[in-house]
């Protein structure tokens, strides 16, 4: 379908640059990192240098006694403005400050409060703790029966429904288990021609987004008003609300734009924290991390993947089970989500008839873990697609030959049993097929220098069921202001929702002013998170710019026009208040349909509002004497429905891939005994320019979502999906070594040449 | 502890004098003292760049230089970057019609790297691996770097 046929204003379709373009470019964007207010003390944190053990004693008189610090703050301190300082979004476990126990080092221990930020980091260095050393976990598949128990007590939130078999549970470190039981998975293991077993890694790493985590929370009248980086203002406003014991209007949140999120800001944070120091000053309180912090406070799970298939001799996968542990670190954040949303899509794209998946969400003594741009997905198609491969070379498939036979194709029944829509897993596979020539001659290179080509297909459900909401106010002189609590984090929302409104009411998109994020005027939206803004706050405000347009008709009407005849808004008001004045309102709320999976089963006739298919295609050189790596093209397609501003979704898609590309080759949060050893960016690098590959594509394929707003849906994460497994594969075909664990550095590829070399050498 | 130390400089073309303790480094300086907010701080490791500004016309990293050193010094920020009138530096309407920045976090920092690379050319188109190496020391976590590139091509390319 071309767009015109059904947006007939053009304002959706077209590559509008960023509204905020000019304000980025000139450095006059507002970020909370800028924000100075009157009276304002800066806040920095003590932290535990030992990844488990009681609290024994906490010595602050030193850091007090430095001239210019206005307070020390430890755990305990804190209950006097909030009795349980406990916050989280799945569980109520994470203290605002370490209260009786250190779960990992790095952990908040006690806050300096100075009015210069050199005098509260300075003191915060004098403070003093002592502890009892206990027992550490730091391994997922080992914290599944290490005696060392990370929490005494499970405290499950009660905000999810498959958490509250888990209330007061003692001495385990599963978090959830969530499980899925589909067909008769044995009797398939038992009739296959092949059963192909095998066990991967992902490690732990680290969003990085360049403005560091940062809130400032101030007394407001008889409430709070909290300024935050966060990709979740309503979520904050409830959650600090609930804290306190006040009604959610006390507490004001607002968001400006984000310097990257990519899940690192979601939930709560540092807000907790915040709140309650500005309570107990009566001033304004702001916290800003340094990079090394960030790796503290939020990071991605590492994960092992156990995988195992029944598969027939002519390559179709009858069966397969999927053992999958989430390494959550010391606090659960959104582990047990990951656990379970990601965990159902664990057999990949796949049409199987048979399938079990056990998931477990775990507790260790490492940072803590959460939500990182596809939210568990990257981790599973880590393992299922490397897997994919490993299958189809050992039955002399060509790889793609393979996916064609396995993939889940229109009407089909997923894992879960629903129905597959509006998912283009075929066109996402032909399309990289198409652009990597993979049914002409490769060249493989030549001497110590080999070529090898790789791909990878993926998918992912939309977090669901989740609200948004959306208030249109249309002025007296036909100007329209949209609010919403969708954060812009550099995604673009601003500017696609401006797009969807301007499409709706007929002006241009450069005209529409989108209100940031502030609880007290933008109304609720679960989170900007899993690339559901789209989609959901996309209808939202379609639906409340369709209510504002109703009630201008209908003013029309009643003024005397012809109903359907043209009108200017600004006559309408004119005609109606005598002058400029008045307002119409047009609000939307939106929320999908959605069947919860049956507790043992896992299965649900409607687990998803929408499917995003992302895939990968590389071509890569090795070279033998180093195991050095150089990914020469990077080829990316995702389904993401129709574009609302096909540019913009093209640097989502780059960015995803290589933001993954990153997590593939070499970033990795080296620890020692839980102690980090590379926390700065210094030691641990991200991509830069001089790192990515000389090639990038990134491919829209033809597709519409139709239930989405304008044919849409989300895209941010979907080109994360493939990378990792498509240059293992590649790795495989260039050198016929098969790596198992991330990173995929020269060494370990060195290390496997060599071990292979060395196993020829003994046959 | 710090005894403050009187400095002289001129930022974006205003001569500045002020008083600064030794341990201030100039983002700080610049951010704090004088409200200039657009030199961002990501990493305060020299890594990110993302508060690149100009010093006696050449890229310096405000967080590995204290703002004493920059006594006597000219300084230009992002701020000095578009005209008086608002209209914006060729490199900044670049970077935006190609969707050159996503969060913007890291954009000013890119800005007056190619910036220096645009004064050092004089005028005489750039090669691509000249840009992209000039540009491998500003890490965005957003973009991919293909818009930035595109930008970067477009105005020395």
């Amino acid at each position: 379908m071309k767009h015109h046929d059904i947006m007939p204003a053009g304002q959706v379709g077209r590559s509008v640059p960023r509204l905020e373009g000019r304000q980025k470019v000139t450095g006059r964007a507002a970020y909370t990192h800028n924000l100075v207010l009157p009276g304002m003390l800066h806040a920095k944190v003590f932290r535990s240098t030992i990844p488990h053990g009681r609290i024994l004693s906490i010595d602050t008189s030193a850091a007090a006694a430095v001239e210019g610090v206005h307070r020390v703050v430890t755990g305990e301190d804190l209950r006097a403005i909030v009795a349980e300082p406990y916050f989280g979004p799945a569980f109520h476990d994470q203290p605002a400050l370490a209260l009786d126990k250190v779960r990992h080092i790095g952990e908040p221990v006690a806050v300096v409060l100075a009015e210069d930020p050199y005098i509260a980091a300075e003191a915060a260095r004098l403070i003093v703790a002592t502890y009892e050393e206990l027992d550490a976990v730091f391994d997922e598949v080992e914290a599944m029966t290490s005696s060392a128990i990370v929490h005494d007590v499970l405290k499950p939130a009660g905000t999810f429904p498959d958490l509250k078999h888990l209330v007061g549970k003692r001495d385990t470190n599963i978090a959830l288990d969530y499980q899925l039981r589909r067909g008769d998975v044995d009797a398939a293991f038992a009739s296959a021609d092949h059963v192909y077993e095998h066990e991967f890694k992902s490690q732990q790493v680290m969003h990085t987004p360049l403005e560091p985590m940062v809130s400032l929370a101030a007394p407001d009248g008889d409430g709070l008003l909290i300024h935050t980086a966060s990709q979740s203002p309503s979520f904050v406003r409830i959650e600090i609300a609930r804290l306190l014991g006040w009604p959610e209007n006390r507490v004001r949140v607002k968001v400006p734009y984000l310097g990257g999120g990519f899940g690192a800001k979601l939930y709560i944070k540092l807000e907790a924290l915040v709140a309650i120091l500005a309570l107990m000053v009566k001033r304004p309180v702001k916290l800003s991390l340094t990079m090394e912090e960030q790796f503290f406070t939020i990071t991605k799970h590492a994960c092992t993947f156990r995988i195992k298939s029944a598969v027939s001799s002519e390559g179709r996968v009858t069966g397969r089970r999927c053992e999958v542990y989430w390494n959550g670190g010391a606090y659960a954040d959104i582990g047990p989500r990951v656990t379970q949303k990601s965990g159902f899509t664990a057999p990949g794209p796949y049409d199987i008839e048979n399938v079990s998946i056990d998931s477990y969400a775990l507790y260790t003594n490492r940072p803590p873990a959460g939500a990182l741009r596809g939210f568990g997905i990257p981790q599973l198609v880590w393992a299922y697609e490397s897997h994919s491969d490993m299958i189809a070379r050992d039955l002399g498939l060509d790889p793609v030959e393979f996916r064609r036979k396995n993939i889940l194709r229109e009407g089909r029944p997923h894992a879960t049993g629903t129905l597959m829509h509006d998912a283009e897993i075929e066109g996402v596979l032909e399309k990289i097929a198409e652009r990597m020539n993979w049914s002409a001659p490769f060249d493989r290179g030549e001497g110590h220098i080999k070529r090898g080509r790789g791909i990878a297909i993926a998918f992912k459900a939309s977090i669901s069921p989740t609200t948004s909401v959306a208030i249109v106010t249309i002025a007296a002189d036909g100007c329209a202001s949209l609010a919403i609590s969708t954060v812009d984090m550099g995604q673009a929302s601003d500017t696609a929702m401006a797009q969807i409104l301007a499409e709706v009411l007929g002006l241009a998109t450069e005209d529409i002013k989108v209100i940031h994020p502030d609880t007290d005027v933008t109304p609720y939206d679960m989170a900007t998170l899993g690339s559901r803004s789209t989609f959901h706050m996309g209808h939202a405000v379609r639906l409340a710019g369709e209510h504002a347009r109703r009630q201008l008709d209908e003013l029309a009407v009643s003024l005397g026009y012809a109903p359907g005849a043209a009108y200017a808004p600004r006559d309408l008001f004119k005609k109606k208040y005598g002058m400029q004045a008045g307002n119409i309102v047009g609000v939307g709320s939106y929320i999908p349909d959605y069947t919860s999976p049956a507790p043992k089963t896992g299965l649900s006739d409607n687990i998803t509002p929408f499917w995003m298919i992302g895939g990968t295609g590389v071509e890569i050189e090795i070279d033998t004497q180093t195991g050095a790596i150089k990914v020469l093209k990077l080829i990316n397609a995702a389904d993401l429905g129709l574009p609302l501003n096909p540019k913009i979704v093209e640097t989502q898609l780059s960015g995803a891939a290589l933001m993954q590309y990153g997590f593939t080759l070499f970033e990795n949060m080296l620890f020692d005994e839980g102690q980090l050893t590379n926390g700065s960016l210094a030691d641990y690098k991200i991509p830069g320019l001089n790192d990515i590959p000389p090639v990038i594509e990134n491919h829209i394929v033809d597709a519409r979502q139709t239930t989405g707003p304008f044919g849409a849906k989300g895209v941010g994460e979907s080109a994360t999906f493939g990378v990792s497994p498509a240059i293992a594969n590649a790795i495989h075909d260039a050198v016929g070594v098969r790596l198992t664990e991330l990173p995929l550095t020269p060494e370990s590829i060195f290390n496997a040449l060599r071990a292979a070399k060395s196993q020829a050498g003994k046959a | 502890m710090f005894d403050p130390r009187p400095i002289k400089l001129t930022v974006n073309g205003k001569t500045i004098e002020a008083t600064v303790e030794p341990r201030v480094h100039l983002a700080d300086f610049l951010r704090k003292q004088l409200a200039l907010t657009g030199t961002h701080l990501g990493c305060e490791h020299g890594v990110c760049g993302a508060c690149t500004v100009l010093v006696n016309g050449a890229t310096a990293r405000a967080c590995l230089m204290l703002a004493v050193q920059a006594d006597g010094c000219a300084v230009e920020t992002i701020e000095s970057v578009a005209s008086a009138d608002g209209t914006l530096h060729p490199i900044q309407a670049a970077l935006s019609r190609h969707h050159g920045l996503q969060c913007g976090y890291c954009t000013p920092g890119v800005v007056m790297t190619l910036l220096e690379l645009q004064r050092e050319s004089a005028g005489s188109a750039l090669p691509e691996d000249k840009i992209r190496t000039a540009l491998s020391g500003n890490l965005c976590r957003c973009t991919g770097y293909q818009g930035m590139v595109d930008a970067a091509l477009e105005i020395l390319g």
